[in-house]
């Protein structure tokens, strides 16, 4: 009786933790397909940022450079030091204009093009999207870099 | 003077919150009755302080007091009373006051409804959500003011985001921030118990009304707030696994796994501990959502504050929170003992299937919600975790938890015998499946994603069925007796089966909206025309329409099918005159079948618009999932056996006429 108790115990506890484990081994495995990588444009045109997989670019809208075709949009994502040239089919967010940050999910194309699935520009119209803006800053960095000049970083 | 009045109730609030929880909670550790007692009259004090406190900051948002700062940074002169008052919780200050609200609330509801309690642990309980109260009282002096004056007097006002001001948004954080703080009387219920080390089948009676009644308020919040942004975001989505949601959607999940552990530990004084450790996490969940929306570490749309300060109060505050009240648990929980033994094939095994799987999809959200901050944070790049990862993830764990709950309802306590049930299974599970098949070719497309949701819906409903057909209709008696059987049914199983109802009314909404969903962005001018899924959309004409706050553009698109003009839809792009943040507001028409969503896009040069169309096949059935959810825990929470003596002694009656019935 007791041993028979035991056994039912122990099957409990393997079929426990063989639920939890083949779960999580689940879960684990779609996170990793699913991480979507951030890239400035900067590391685009270093050709840091893959071809044919998905992942994200953000930086200012250049001022002049939105252009539609019926539903189909062209502008170009920069962080003040390199560009990248979006294509990108379907309505806008509100807030996306010209000057302003933008983040954009999509892939790049051979030609350099990057077709963007989905454009995200943030609610206030101050306010940066924080790959944006980590964006700009790093580009900023880059430059200063390279002009040789030493300026203590005097904020956002 | 009304700010300044506000400022010192708050102050005055902070030191009643202290009394309350400290003397209460020493007086029963030392058994002393005369600090005991003080536990409800510093509720209601606290409370009634509070609210007054809420008023006087309703009072300046209502009489336009551009001299508080809070008050001019969300209202403005042409704001509409209605959004004046909704602008109170409009941004971070108030939220916090809201949330303050809520807690008294909740004391106060404690307070009255436990006549029943032993004076000990009504003061444990009281004691720490007092405790919990000045925790938040202290943060929202030293951070966040919402009575803060600005000097001079602003002119007017910032506005309220545009966003915000939208009917839903008036009741959406009311009701979400119901479900969350009322986690935390399942969190002192649960200290309460550690620190009295009186944890049985009694306790259990008396938290899991609390619970449910939080778990009933966090969904609809949660379903509210989706049903918001599907209206109001004007992209047609109405779950976005954006952070923010994720925050309200890991307590939910705690919450629910909570009420099913709490029947088992009520019933079979089973999965004590593991009862105990979830209320400690729903609440922990719920105070890391404040902090992941209040820190302003998130980018999303709810993010209002960027202060960090209050980032690390609300951080200091989680830790120390979470961290002793595990440590009140690695120290008491050996005490509480363990429950009742179970067999590998019995409701409880089948209730743990269910913890677990629930405990699994919350890490799940939790890993997908922190990760990308962790990985930032350690300055190792930027990443993002999209909406594929968490339909994925919920996909694959929802089967299972809908197969056992299927199963589970018809499982006895402590043991049965699987054979026999599983048998009785099959032939419900091949109708199911058949069903399925039917009714996706019959829409359209049978895909595996598709067959598999919509079998999860019907599962549920055939087991409910199988449950339910030999309590009111056994073998051998007449359709006639089926209503008096009915009513004899325990409130409380009735509940449990519509909520689980609402389950699959939302599981089929989901699944027909995933699935059949059609959208199509269209250039539209005057008189141009379009046809999406046998619906024809026709652009009769755009006009300036103009609003309090706002002018909009409002275009005039007919909708009609088998030429015969079914719905007249007016989408408007708003520009707010103070922000001059455009806004969409989209247009639905709506029905239990499908919605017309149409919203309009930017204007092209040409003067035409961009135009998204889309046709949503039962959606509204995600929302009406949600309430049946709610009324399902309604009717358990009312239950006769949660209700005082009187009711019981007739529930006594009752039940004997049952089982002789």
């Amino acid at each position: 009786m007791t041993l028979k108790t035991r056994h039912k115990r122990a099957a409990i506890v393997v079929g426990v933790l063989v639920a939890v484990g083949a779960a999580a081994a689940l879960v684990l495995n779609a996170f990793n397909s699913n991480l979507v990588f951030f890239y400035t444009p900067s590391q685009v045109a270093s050709k840091e940022a893959p071809q044919g997989k998905t992942f994200r670019i953000g930086g200012l809208v250049n001022a002049g450079s939105v252009v539609r075709e019926g539903v189909t949009v062209r502008f170009v994502v920069t962080d003040t030091v390199n560009t990248v040239p979006v294509r990108f089919e379907g309505v806008l967010p509100d807030l996306f204009k010209e000057g302003k940050g933008v983040v954009a999910q999509g892939q790049l194309g051979a030609d350099g093009v990057f077709t963007a699935r989905e454009v995200l520009a943030k609610h206030d119209e101050n306010y940066m999207p924080p790959e944006a803006a980590d964006a700009m800053q790093k580009a900023e960095k880059m430059k200063q870099k390279m002009a040789g000049t030493l300026v203590s970083g005097g904020g956002k | 003077m009304i700010p300044e009045l506000g400022h010192f109730l708050l102050i005055v609030a902070l030191a009643v919150a202290l009394i309350q929880g400290v003397l209460p909670l020493w007086g029963a550790q030392k058994g002393r009755a005369d600090w005991m007692v003080l536990a409800r009259p510093m509720a209601w004090l606290q409370a009634l302080l509070v609210v007054a406190a809420f008023a006087c900051l309703m009072a300046s948002f209502i009489r336009h007091d551009f001299s508080v700062l809070y008050v001019a940074s969300n209202s403005n002169s042409a704001l509409p009373l209605a959004y004046r008052i909704a602008g109170v919780w409009g941004g971070h200050e108030g939220s916090l006051l809201l949330w303050m609200l809520m807690l008294n609330v909740w004391s106060v509801a404690v307070a009255s409804f436990s006549s029943r309690l032993p004076l000990p642990f009504i003061a444990r309980i009281l004691g720490v959500l007092g405790l919990v109260a000045a925790g938040f009282l202290l943060f929202m002096l030293a951070t966040s003011n919402p009575f803060d004056r600005l000097i001079p007097a602003a002119a007017d006002g910032r506005d309220l985001n545009p966003l915000l001001q939208d009917p839903g948004m008036v009741a959406h954080p009311p009701m979400l921030y119901m479900g969350y703080v009322g986690f935390s009387v399942a969190y002192a219920f649960a200290v309460a118990a550690l620190l009295g080390g009186n944890l049985d089948a009694a306790w259990a009676r008396w938290t899991r009304p609390w619970t449910t009644a939080a778990w009933i308020f966090l969904t609809f919040g949660i379903g509210l707030g989706s049903w918001w942004a599907y209206n109001e975001l004007g992209w047609g989505g109405w779950w976005f696994w954006d952070p923010v949601e994720n925050a309200s959607f890991m307590p939910w999940l705690a919450g629910t796994a909570l009420i099913h552990s709490l029947a088992v530990t009520e019933k079979r004084g089973g999965f004590k501990v593991w009862t105990v450790l979830l209320a400690l996490l729903a609440f922990s969940l719920s105070l890391l959502g404040t902090f992941l929306v209040r820190s302003g570490v998130l980018s999303s749309v709810h993010a209002f504050a960027t202060d960090p300060r209050r980032g690390l109060f609300i951080l200091a505050f989680l830790v120390l929170v979470i961290g002793s009240s595990l440590m009140l648990f690695a120290w008491r929980a050996p005490k509480v003992g363990l429950g009742q033994r179970f067999g590998l094939f019995s409701r409880e095994s089948m209730l743990l299937v269910n913890n677990m799987m629930l405990a699994v999809s919350c890490g799940a959200v939790l890993l997908g919600t922190l990760y990308p901050l962790f990985v930032d944070a350690m300055g190792m790049g930027k990443i993002s975790v999209g909406p594929p990862y968490f339909d994925t993830v919920f996909g694959l764990l929802m089967a299972p938890l809908v197969l056992v709950m299927g199963v589970g309802v018809l499982v006895r306590w402590k043991h049965d015998e699987a054979g026999p049930l599983l048998r009785r299974l099959v032939l419900p599970a091949v109708v199911v499946l058949v069903v399925a098949l039917a009714v996706g070719s019959l829409a359209g497309k049978v895909s595996v994603v598709a067959t598999g949701g919509l079998m999860m819906a019907f599962w549920i409903v055939s087991s409910i069925w199988m449950d339910l057909k030999p309590r009111i209709w056994p073998q051998g008696s007449t359709l006639g007796q089926v209503p008096a059987r009915a009513r004899l049914l325990p409130r409380a199983l009735v509940g449990m089966m519509v909520a689980h109802l609402g389950v699959a009314v939302f599981a089929f909404g989901v699944t027909m909206v995933k699935t059949y969903e059609t959208e199509r962005d269209v250039k539209m001018g005057a008189n141009d025309s379009t046809e999406v899924a046998g619906y024809g959309f026709r652009m009769l004409g755009v006009r300036d329409v103009p609003g309090p706050n706002y002018a909009a553009a409002q275009a005039t698109i007919e909708v009609s099918r088998g030429g015969k003009v079914i719905a007249t839809l007016q989408p408007e792009k708003r520009i707010y005159r103070v922000q001059q943040n455009p806004m969409t507001e989209a247009a639905v028409d709506t029905n239990l079948l499908r919605d017309l969503y149409v919203s309009m896009g930017e204007r092209l040069p040409t003067g035409e618009w961009v135009v998204r169309v889309q046709i949503k096949p039962f959606i509204s059935w995600i929302w009406w999932g949600c309430l049946v959810m709610m009324f399902g825990g309604f009717l358990a929470m009312t239950d006769r056996r949660y209700r005082p003596r009187k009711a019981t002694q007739a529930a006594a009656a009752g039940a004997v006429q049952q089982g002789a019935a």
